[in-house]
């Protein structure tokens, strides 16, 4: 079936299967490969993209469920005030390792900032325990996070 | 942030080059650097570039410079989240003289003549070996660019080469007053005769001006905005998607599969059986994985069906009894330990663990009549290569093996089952395909750091020193499967190390090693392999010895490392920044570790606190370290906090487990990751040393998981013999 769908302020038409979920319509249909695949079941957030603001797995949101709703990824979301004062904390502090984990983490901590602009330590717990970093990055995405919640 | 570049490549293999190097560079007038030159770089803001960089400066594999200036450093060993592609850029650049933000980093092709590992003597990232192996020959090639640089810049003023001087890519006269860049002398340069690489006068480390400075990474600024391309990310016109389903018990075989159920999914092309595997090929992912579940693959299992954990461990625990091959034997353990006047003895057991990197198995394949090209992340490429030729009969050289920047590697991508399964599939399938595994395929199939089973024994004098060390090691050997010209005699050097040589003066220690193979489970290296077992085994083993002889965990070390002044330092220092000794609330402990490994000391102090459910929270990591010169001191803190986080995830939860020949982990809510929620702060400290380099990526997953269990019989007063922590075994009964 047809769908269009409204990624970064561009309108995609696809045609795929009422169930097939939004992360390969992303990566392999459209082929914008930041974000990234990491478990299939909502269980790490490599996958994480943005739906009207919200942080969501797309690897278990099918494409029957988005409708008319503003789907964010990690190529635009430097363009969002959180995104970008995020993407330069991550730089400052040299948060990354492998990075594959990293694209989900910095669009969980979007949503974050943009709800809760002075997160606490429990609010960066609540927002960022779902997404996975196997590099063991957590301790300087903390800190990125502050330091982009001053910016 | 500079422009997006997600176009798909335009052609087929052989120019399937990415564009995100080109198009997005700002361009640096070296009017910046005092106006004398109309020469430009390209600044690159995307700095690593994927296929081969050719330019008429190449003086060796590693440096390429073109008359644009563009400054291309070629990396032997693949970034997988290690730093590798910023420190060895460094060493590189600081010969060469130029800036980091000057350079590019390309992944090198596989070619072992050119990239080998001296340590390794393969193409090959591991062991923590990268800034070991190449700290001397990437200073040599890029003193060796400098030397036939500043060269072509005197001859063509006319002027002796000594007289000049090169900085920043440009080289000046001894007036100061001419200036040629590196890229107006890169024609002229590549015409001069290249001097060997060990007559060219390298830097004193006092004159380094980048290395041991904290340098910005060049591979993250593409990480934040989906700009870096992993293997998993390769696109290719007329590329296919591929969802694979593996025999779940090893050795097993295909049975029946609905081809035509799978073939009725929408944008399925095509259902590829071969003995151990079956793949659907589809236009996407979403419809290959639907097509894969609509098959309803029956298997069957073949002979390793009734394969369990228990009875593998009861096999290690009966070979165990017996003698091993011999890895260390000085004075006489036996007869020390009957005369001793305290005798101590434990057994110790890890178990097998899966790599679970955040990028699952993958791999893109193009089969041609008669070539192919692979696309993926290795950690071995030169490998791979020569395991694709194998499966596909062609020359090595008919095999193009494009690597990418790694989604984690932890020892999984040492291994080419992944690229020889893709091929066996691609061999059916017309076009380039490329095969993705579920993180369920992935963790169930991976091949896993072995279950090791240990028997220690010691005895002490009336003092409470060790007079015998009796240690034995029983397990898989990785070694006799990947370099059995290095599995002598039954010893497998691997699984011997840093239980051979533990830091300590021992006057009688016996250390011997049993191979014991599982039945249908595959082991492997796993991110500090030999150590991440061996440290965790010694230095618990050491606490108790402590404990019997009513000693301080560390004064009890420190005396037996009088003769070691690195390790002591390192112990010391791990000590004086935790507070060792200051009081803990009750339920908390402090536990020490001390080692030396991949060529660094390391010592650390953790601080637990344990629930009266028995549930353990680790607060706090102190960590000191000598790893000699240091190339990026921020990597080197990035590889501690994050190497410290692999280890205790396996300490704390990791464990994979048998049950019928099948893997009974299947994703991250039964492999549990730490996350954020859970971890310690981790502090590094660093001592400044002018010792050659040691390794770094291992090193914090070895030592840390004692530290956590010594910390947790501060607590407790129960010690923690097997992993993963039993949250159960240490509830207290208030």
């Amino acid at each position: 079936m047809a769908y269009n769908l409204k990624i970064n302020g561009t309108a995609h038409s696809v045609d795929v299967d009422d169930d097939t979920p939004l992360l390969w319509v992303i990566r392999d249909v459209l082929g914008m490969t930041g974000t990234k695949f990491g478990c299939g079941a909502a269980l790490c957030g490599a996958c994480t993209v943005h739906i009207d603001g919200v942080a969501t797995r797309s690897c278990i949101t099918t494409v029957d469920s988005i409708g008319d709703s503003a789907i964010t990824t990690i190529e635009a979301i430097g363009e969002t005030p959180q995104g970008a004062a995020l993407q330069k904390a991550w730089l400052d502090l040299e948060v990354i390792q492998c990075g594959y984990c990293q694209s989900g983490q910095l669009m969980s901590a979007a949503a974050l900032l943009k709800e809760t602009p002075k997160p606490t330590d429990e609010d960066i717990n609540s927002a960022m325990s779902g997404n996975v970093c196997r590099c063991g990055t957590y301790q300087r995405i903390r800190a990125a996070i502050k330091q982009a919640a001053e910016a | 942030m500079d422009t997006l570049n997600l176009d798909a490549p335009t052609s087929g293999p052989s120019t399937s080059r990415r564009t995100f190097l080109k198009g997005g560079g700002l361009l640096l007038g070296f009017a910046l650097l005092g106006g004398m030159t109309t020469s430009v770089f390209a600044a690159n803001a995307a700095q690593v570039t994927e296929d081969e960089v050719k330019a008429p400066f190449a003086p060796n594999g590693f440096i390429r410079i073109d008359p644009k200036g563009t400054v291309t450093l070629v990396m032997p060993m693949v970034e997988m989240g290690q730093g590798t592609y910023t420190s060895l850029a460094m060493l590189l650049a600081e010969e060469l003289e130029v800036d980091l933000d000057q350079v590019q980093v390309q992944h090198a092709p596989p070619n072992d003549a050119l990239y080998a590992n001296s340590i390794l003597h393969i193409q090959s990232t591991g062991l923590s070996s990268s800034v070991r192996a190449f700290w001397t020959p990437l200073r040599q090639a890029g003193a060796v660019g400098r030397t036939l640089l500043i060269a072509a810049a005197a001859k063509q003023w006319g002027v002796e080469p000594g007289t000049c001087k090169a900085a920043h890519g440009v080289v000046t006269d001894g007036s100061g007053s001419k200036h040629l860049s590196y890229g107006e002398l890169a024609e002229a340069a590549s015409k001069l005769p290249v001097p060997a690489a060990d007559s060219v006068k390298l830097k004193e480390p006092k004159d380094f001006t980048l290395i041991g400075t904290p340098a910005k990474r060049l591979d993250t600024p593409m990480k934040v905005d989906g700009r870096a391309i992993y293997g998993i990310d390769t696109k290719l016109p007329g590329m296919k998607v591929a969802a694979i389903a593996i025999s779940p018990v090893l050795g097993g075989k295909v049975k029946t599969v609905d081809e035509k159920a799978a073939l009725a999914v929408k944008g399925v092309h095509q259902v590829v059986k071969i003995d151990e595997a079956v793949a659907v090929v589809a236009d996407h992912l979403g419809a290959a994985k639907k097509g894969l579940e609509a098959a309803a693959i029956e298997w069957d299992d073949g002979p390793h069906a009734t394969v369990n954990s228990a009875d593998i461990i009861k096999e290690l625990e009966e070979k165990s009894k017996q003698p091993g091959a011999v890895a260390r034997n000085e004075g006489d353990a036996e007869k020390a330990l009957g005369s001793a006047a305290q005798r101590i003895d434990a057994i110790y057991q890890v178990p097998f663990l899966a790599h679970a990197t955040m990028e699952p198995m993958n791999c893109t394949v193009h089969m041609q009549k008669d070539s192919c090209d692979i696309w993926v992340g290795t950690q071995v490429p030169t490998l791979t290569q020569m395991f694709v030729a194998g499966v596909t009969g062609f020359p090595k050289e008919a095999i193009r093996i494009h690597n990418h920047l790694l989604g984690g590697g932890f020892g999984r991508r040492l291994e080419p089952d992944g690229t020889v399964l893709a091929v066996k599939i691609a061999k059916h399938v017309d076009g380039p395909v490329k095969v993705v595994w579920s993180r369920e395929e992935d963790i169930q199939h991976d091949m896993y750091r072995p279950y090791y089973y240990d028997r220690m024994s010691a005895g002490l004098d009336a003092d409470g020193k060790p007079v015998a060390w009796t240690h034995r090691i029983a397990g898989s050997s990785i070694f006799a499967r990947y370099v059995p010209q290095l599995f002598v005699n039954g010893l497998d050097p691997d699984a011997v190390e840093a239980a051979a040589e533990p830091p300590y003066a021992l006057p009688n220690i016996h250390v011997d090693y049993v191979q014991v193979e599982p039945p249908g489970v595959p082991t492997a290296f796993w991110r500090g392999v030999g150590p991440t077992h061996n440290v965790f085994v010694v230095e618990s083993f050491m606490d108790e010895l402590a404990h019997a002889a009513k000693q301080d965990p560390v004064a009890y070390r420190k005396a037996l490392l009088t003769n070691n002044p690195r390790a002591l330092g390192v112990l010391t220092l791990a000590a004086e920044k935790a507070g060792w000794g200051t009081p803990l609330p009750d339920g908390q402990g402090r536990g020490v570790s001390v080692a030396f490994i991949f060529g660094s000391y390391v010592a650390q102090v953790a601080e637990v606190e344990v629930g009266t459910d028995g549930a353990v929270k680790v607060n706090r990591i102190v960590c000191g370290l000598d790893c000699g010169m240091s190339v990026n001191p921020d990597t080197i803190e990035a590889q501690i906090e994050g190497g410290s986080i692999f280890g205790l995830t396996a300490a704390l939860h990791g464990a994979i487990t048998i049950k019928d020949g099948r893997v009974e982990q299947s994703n991250f809510d039964n492999y549990l990751p730490m996350r954020i929620d859970e971890v310690p702060v981790i502090e590094t400290h660093l001592i400044k040393s002018s010792e050659a380099p040691g390794g770094i990526g291992e090193v914090p997953t070895s030592i840390v998981s004692a530290a956590v269990t010594n910390a947790i019989f501060a607590a407790t007063g129960k010690r923690v013999r097997t992993l993963p922590v039993d949250p159960e075994m240490l509830k207290s009964s208030s």
